[in-house]
């Protein structure tokens, strides 16, 4: 009887290694990126004409920016596309990230329902209208998963002086979940929040929440994109990766990502210094 | 919020529109599970036995474990399998993060204790009842454990697909693991998840009326099997 | 051939009974339910072990090697969930004497030819029953073990069984049953051995002791079923 469970579990194994086998042939590399990025669907437009030059395939992690640059340290992917400046300037000087390169930049929007409760419609100063979010209690949606959108949200706390978690669980509320859940959550809360634009042009369950504030500086909202250092991880491979940040920075990246637009609107602005 | 009937209307013309992405997201979740099914039913099913026949110090803590496995949080799997095999981790050179390979994996070690938690009760109750006659005609132990098995063929089925109900459902592990790459780690479970997050609700709930009907599907054919089954089986042999 | 040489001391089930059994004899236990009839048989077959005392077959002790040459027949049969056939077939298979013909030819002996492909689950009661003692037979036993093997089964498939018994003994094989019907028993036993309270209380040759049972528990035992029966039939 052992003889055939081995030779099941050999078959089994060989099976597997079938699967396998032809997914880790051909020219890949494993882009750790923001949320916003792939769910606004730029990137869905962009590395196909990336793939159509180059020939190499660009495999996309979704996930929020503090994670995309913790699964980089752990050397599980060859480039990152973030938008959390503090995080990627750490990354490089840490070791981590060979170089960091603007590549493009939109902004992030305070987003609240149409009745606006809070009565920050239209304000100028960003951390101003969040003081007034906060003393008037309405519910308020953060990420709170230590993503890019996420670090910027606390920042603008912290201009305001103010700390929010401690209504944690009352008027302020972390969903710890993706963008798209957060505006979920907020359309059927009537609550307020911050976005990236890309993700809010993009998303189609909007409810009857509006943009209430924008426009401001500190609204800023630059994506850098870094190839993971293969001093600290050999097994990353920089050569493609250095193609597709070239690429990305480059004339005909540059002029793709500008040429990108959801009902009629652009979500991302290249601003790539480099040519 | 779109309206109930719509969503079936779109679940039903994305099905017959033979849409060659949901196609390709149908296949890998069929893959992934069946497969993740297969090794756990290899493993877990003996393993139940040997346990449920065994008497051994120690069995109640093993039969435990089992019990309590069953109930573990796939994202839990998912971010041990994460570690085992990230660049950084102890499997990082078998080069299987972000590929189906590492979905399989974390699927198998989700559902093999409760395949082999089922299949030990199983066996159990079984072998109270053959216990004498075996014993009886001194039938070895790797004979009774395959005859056994064998015996519970039926509800062992069911077992299985309680396996793959909880593979085929599950999100937490994949996601983390197979990073919901387009084209190569995406199912349909993390499309529903990716759709969500686009605030696309209506497809997601479509799709998920798709993975509704897989579901319906394989358990009518696993149903219609069984119901052949006893006749076919015995007088095979 | 079978010196049976038996001791056992039990706690309270079985209290302290010795006794021996010779060979190409029916020996028969009987007595009043929960006697422990059924235990020392299943203590002969080594499906039980004593907490005391000692159990030898022809002066060697009980191992699987001694076990392969004996069978029992269970009072419920146990049936695997598959073709008649495929139930013989399997104990074929264990003592490596898997010939189709030897299974039909078994299947014959016990008139269940007919149902070869039938699944053994959809057997009534009787047809079962002869199933396992086809199963028995299969083993080739020195030693057939019958544990109530015919209660409540239709006259026909006792009398096939009572026969194949017969015949059994009759080729040199022992037999060693429990029954409750004093018909059968006295149709069948060369001896009885009168079991009461896990007690061995009468140890005699069949004729001998239904004649002029010597033990007070024998004798209330005898006049309580004849007089039932007496009962029953008026």
């Amino acid at each position: 009887m052992w003889r055939i469970i081995l030779v099941l579990v050999i078959f089994m194994v060989g099976w597997v290694g079938f699967l396998h086998q032809p997914l880790a042939q051909g020219k890949f590399i494993v882009l750790q990126s923001t949320t916003s990025t792939a769910n606004s669907g730029l990137l869905d437009y962009l590395l196909p004409i990336f793939e159509r030059e180059t020939g190499i395939t660009v495999h996309v992690v979704a996930v929020g920016s503090g994670q995309a640059i913790r699964n980089a340290m752990n050397g599980d992917g060859d480039v990152i596309l973030v938008h959390a400046r503090q995080d990627e300037d750490k990354f490089v000087a840490d070791g981590f990230g060979v170089q960091r390169w603007d590549v493009m930049y939109n902004d992030f929007i305070i987003v609240g329902p149409r009745q606006d409760p809070a009565m920050v419609r239209g304000m100028e100063d960003a951390a101003a209208a969040f003081k007034k979010i906060a003393l008037s209690k309405v519910p308020f949606i953060s990420r709170g998963d230590d993503s890019g959108t996420h670090k910027m949200e606390m920042s603008l706390w912290r201009i305001a002086g103010m700390d929010p978690t401690q209504a944690s669980g009352q008027w302020y509320r972390e969903s710890g979940s993706s963008m798209g859940a957060t505006i979920n959550i907020a359309v059927e809360t009537q609550g307020y929040l911050v976005s990236d634009r890309g993700t809010w042009i993009s998303f189609k369950n909007k409810g009857d929440l509006e943009v209430l504030v924008e426009g401001n500086r500190t609204l800023y909202n630059p994506y850098g994109i870094i190839l993971v250092n293969p001093k600290k991880h050999p097994h990353v491979k920089a050569q493609e990766g250095q193609v597709f940040i070239d690429w990305m920075v480059g004339a005909k990246g540059q002029k793709v990502i500008e040429e990108f637009k959801v009902n009629g609107e652009s979500l991302f602005f290249p601003n790539a210094t480099k040519k | 919020m779109t309206d109930l009937s719509d969503v079936f209307f779109l679940a039903i013309s994305l099905v017959l529109s033979g849409n060659n992405d949901l196609l390709e997201i149908v296949a890998l979740s069929l893959r992934v599970s069946l497969t993740a099914v297969g090794c756990a039913v290899l493993v877990g099913m003996p393993l139940g036995a040997a346990v449920g026949l065994g008497r051994f110090p120690g069995k109640n803590i093993i039969v435990l474990f089992f019990n309590a496995m069953m109930g573990i949080p796939p994202v839990v799997v998912g971010l041990f399998v994460y570690m085992m095999v990230s660049k950084s981790g102890p499997l990082g050179w078998l080069d299987i993060l972000y590929t189906p390979t590492a979905m399989i994996t974390a699927q198998f070690i989700l559902i093999t204790p409760i395949i082999a938690s089922l299949t030990r009760q199983v066996i159990e109750d079984l072998h109270q009842h053959h216990a004498q006659q075996f014993r009886s005609l001194c039938v070895p132990r790797h004979v009774a454990i395959l005859e056994l098995l064998r015996e519970g063929r039926t509800s062992l089925l069911t077992t299985a697909m309680a396996g793959l109900g909880r593979a085929m459902a599950e999100v937490g592990a994949v996601i983390i693991v197979g990073g919901n790459i387009n084209h190569l780690t995406r199912v349909m479970t993390t499309a529903i998840a990716l759709e969500t997050s686009k605030g696309d609700l209506a497809l997601a709930l479509a799709l998920g009326i798709v993975l509704l009907a897989m579901s319906l599907i394989i358990n009518s054919a696993v149903m219609g099997l069984r119901n052949r089954a006893p006749s076919v089986i015995g007088t095979v042999s | 051939m079978k010196d049976v040489c038996l001791d056992v001391e039990g706690k309270r089930l079985i209290d302290r009974v010795s006794l021996t059994l010779f060979p190409e004899t029916i020996s028969l236990f009987m007595g009043p339910s929960g006697a422990g009839k059924s235990l020392l048989l299943r203590l002969l077959h080594g499906l039980l072990s004593p907490s005391r005392g000692s159990i030898t077959w022809a002066g060697r002790v009980l191992d699987d090697r001694m076990r392969k040459r004996q069978a029992m027949v269970f009072q419920n049969p146990v049936m695997l969930n598959r073709s008649v056939l495929a139930n013989l077939t399997f104990v074929l298979r264990l003592v490596d004497n898997n010939h189709p013909h030897v299974a039909m030819e078994l299947l014959e002996r016990v008139a269940l030819r007919q149902h070869a492909r039938q699944p053994a689950m959809e057997l009534s009661g009787g047809e079962r029953q002869r199933l396992a003692i086809a199963k028995a037979l299969a083993v080739q036993p020195e030693v057939l073990f019958l544990d109530e093997a015919m209660s409540h089964l239709d006259p026909p498939s006792v009398t096939l069984i009572e026969e194949l018994i017969l015949q059994q003994q009759r080729q040199g094989i022992k037999v060693i049953m429990v029954s409750h019907d004093l018909g059968q028993i006295q149709r069948l036993a060369d001896e009885i051995f009168f079991v009461h309270q896990g007690q061995l209380v009468e140890h005699a040759v069949a004729q001998t002791f239904f004649a002029n049972p010597q033990s007070f528990p024998a004798q209330l035992f005898l006049q309580s079923q004849s007089w039932s029966k007496t009962f029953y039939q008026e």
